[in-house]
């Protein structure tokens, strides 16, 4: 869809599809910024959930009846969706994981599997523990060597440590595309390009990112890209590893069960193809098909115009922050998307998440899952706000008010 | 003062309040009150890590009573230890151990209790009642061994 056929992007009106939006907390009006963590689901996939239970629940493939069929239609017919909004080659590339983190277990588990001792692995200082421990595991059942790219003070990957790391020893690069507790937006497909040249595949861990930014896997060229449907409007429980299909294909099974095979006999199983063979047991049917919903909500719109207004929600509230004394923002890169991190001197980050919580306003506190990072900024945490596409400078001027009334307690 | 008489005064110190920020404004001032642990106590045999925020218990058994210091980087982390020590200073270990903190529900701060909630409290009323068990346990060894 062309962007001249998109839905004009009216905060107003979008905040109308998101029935979550309007409730009060403590008596006051909720003010969601804590869309880094979850994201708030609209109307429309909240019919399509209802819908699947209330209608057409079956069990997907090999059924016979009417509801098997329906139910198996609409799940691929999801998976196709999803592998044509990431621009992947075929809907075989498309597993439905858990979410983002299983989708690393999956390649770290499957993959792994090809790996050697010796063999080395490079994650980034800035990742979730999602993309270090599973790593980590690995490292330890294979002699894998992990090694951390370091980032600078603003919060990027220092590019020249990176193009010191790599060496054909690399065989994996995994990465954010976007720091859950920085904003930082990485220069991926630079990063991706480099790992290929000395022959190393690039996973890219998209749960910050497949919200806010056009995802073009083949544009990217990335091996591995995974996400999450809850962050971006979808149902929780559901996500997706995207793999290129001649890797997929190399890497053996995960789990074994249902679904995933061709033939059982006690003396040999054979495997079915892409996607299944990934796919053990029954999956969550709701979760696929309306994380296809999810995305064909946000495609409604023209990316551009909400990366624009979450921008500029993202450098109100940072200017409006740098205005208290004591204040650091944590994450300085001119390449950031809409979240804030932030400190204040004196005023403990769990304190101020919670007065921010009884004035209606949802927040994250915390290490962020992500407490090499706190380590490297010797702080215990941070206050993390991130905006979405629904929220308001209105609502800032409230935090605003909030984080000011809050200090002045604290101190 | 009794263990449950100690629990209401807190329930009625709380009444006064009309909303959620006066009501923390009273904790947090509770917790800047509280003194702090000597730095040379803030050892790792002491300290409950939370995920959000952490906090030291010192507890000693003197005199058939038991006696709890305790300290936290978060304010109002502290000024809910302040209300723990307050109720659960000074008694015997016994009522320590079979003792239930309504209060902590009926004012209204049960959350901060919750394991989930992750801010090292609900560990330290574990670690409190430990102690004091511990506590009655070396009172019935030293029992055994007088007869």
């Amino acid at each position: 869809m062309e962007a001249t056929h998109k839905r004009k992007f009216s905060v107003r009106e979008i905040r109308e599809d998101f029935p979550a939006l309007r409730q009060t907390i403590f008596g006051k009006n909720l003010i969601y910024f804590d869309n880094g963590a979850t994201s708030q689901k609209p109307q429309f996939v909240l019919d399509a959930i209802n819908q699947y239970y209330s209608k057409d629940n079956a069990n997907i493939h090999r059924g016979v009846h009417h509801l098997s069929q329906k139910a198996t239609s609409e799940y691929e017919a999801s998976r196709k969706y999803i592998a044509s909004y990431m621009n992947a080659k075929s809907s075989d590339e498309i597993i439905f994981t858990k979410g983002t983190t299983d989708g690393i277990n999956l390649v770290a588990n499957s993959y792994g599997e090809l790996l050697a001792a010796g063999d080395e692995i490079l994650i980034s200082a800035m990742e979730h523990h999602s993309n270090i421990v599973p790593w980590q595991m690995l490292c330890e059942r294979k002699g894998c060597v992990l090694k951390v790219i370091p980032i600078n003070k603003k919060g990027e990957i220092i590019q020249d440590e990176y193009d010191r790391l790599l060496s054909p020893k690399t065989k994996l690069v995994s990465i954010t595309h976007i720091s859950n507790t920085l904003g930082t937006i990485n220069p991926i497909k630079d990063m991706i390009q480099k790992a290929h040249a000395v022959g190393a595949k690039v996973l890219i861990d998209g749960a910050q990112s497949i919200q806010h930014l056009k995802i073009d896997v083949r544009d990217l060229d990335c091996d591995f890209f995974v996400f999450s449907g809850h962050k971006v409007f979808g149902p929780t429980g559901i996500g997706v590893l995207y793999g290129k299909e001649a890797l997929l294909d190399k890497m053996p099974p995960y789990q074994g069960g249902g679904d995933m095979i061709l033939k059982v006999t006690f003396e040999k199983t054979t495997y079915n193809e892409l996607p299944y063979k990934f796919e053990a047991g029954t999956p969550h049917i709701a979760g696929g098909i309306c994380l296809g919903k999810a995305l064909e909500y946000l495609n409604q719109f023209d990316l551009e115009a909400i990366k624009q207004h979450e921008a500029e929600l993202a450098d109100y509230a940072q200017d409006l922050l740098l205005t208290f004394e004591d204040m650091t923002i944590i994450g300085d890169s001119k390449k950031k998307t809409s979240v804030v991190s932030f400190i204040v001197d004196g005023v403990h980050p769990f304190d101020m998440g919670t007065l921010l919580d009884k004035q209606g306003i949802a927040v994250r506190t915390g290490h962020h899952c992500t407490q090499p990072l706190m380590d490297f900024y010797k702080i215990p945490g941070t206050v993390r706000a991130s905006f979405a596409f629904y929220n308001t400078k209105a609502e800032i001027d409230t935090f605003i008010a909030a984080v000011e009334k809050s200090i002045g307690m604290l101190k | 003062m009794t263990l449950a008489d100690k629990q209401q005064e807190i329930i009625d110190d709380f009444a006064i309040y009309e909303d959620w920020m006066e009501k923390y404004e009273y904790i947090i001032e509770l917790g800047k009150d509280l003194p702090q642990l000597e730095e040379s106590k803030k050892t790792k045999d002491r300290i409950i890590e939370g995920c959000q925020s952490q906090v030291w218990l010192d507890a000693t058994y003197v005199g058939g009573k038991m006696h709890f210091t305790a300290d936290s980087d978060a304010i109002i982390t502290k000024g809910i230890i302040a209300l723990l020590i307050r109720v659960l200073n000074n008694e015997n270990p016994a009522e320590i151990v079979k003792s239930d903190l309504h209060f902590i529900q009926e004012i209204g701060l049960h959350e901060h209790l919750s394991p989930t909630r992750s801010n090292g409290l609900a560990s330290m009323v574990k670690k409190m009642k430990m102690a004091a068990l511990k506590a009655l346990s070396s009172d019935e060894v030293a029992q055994k061994d007088e007869k």
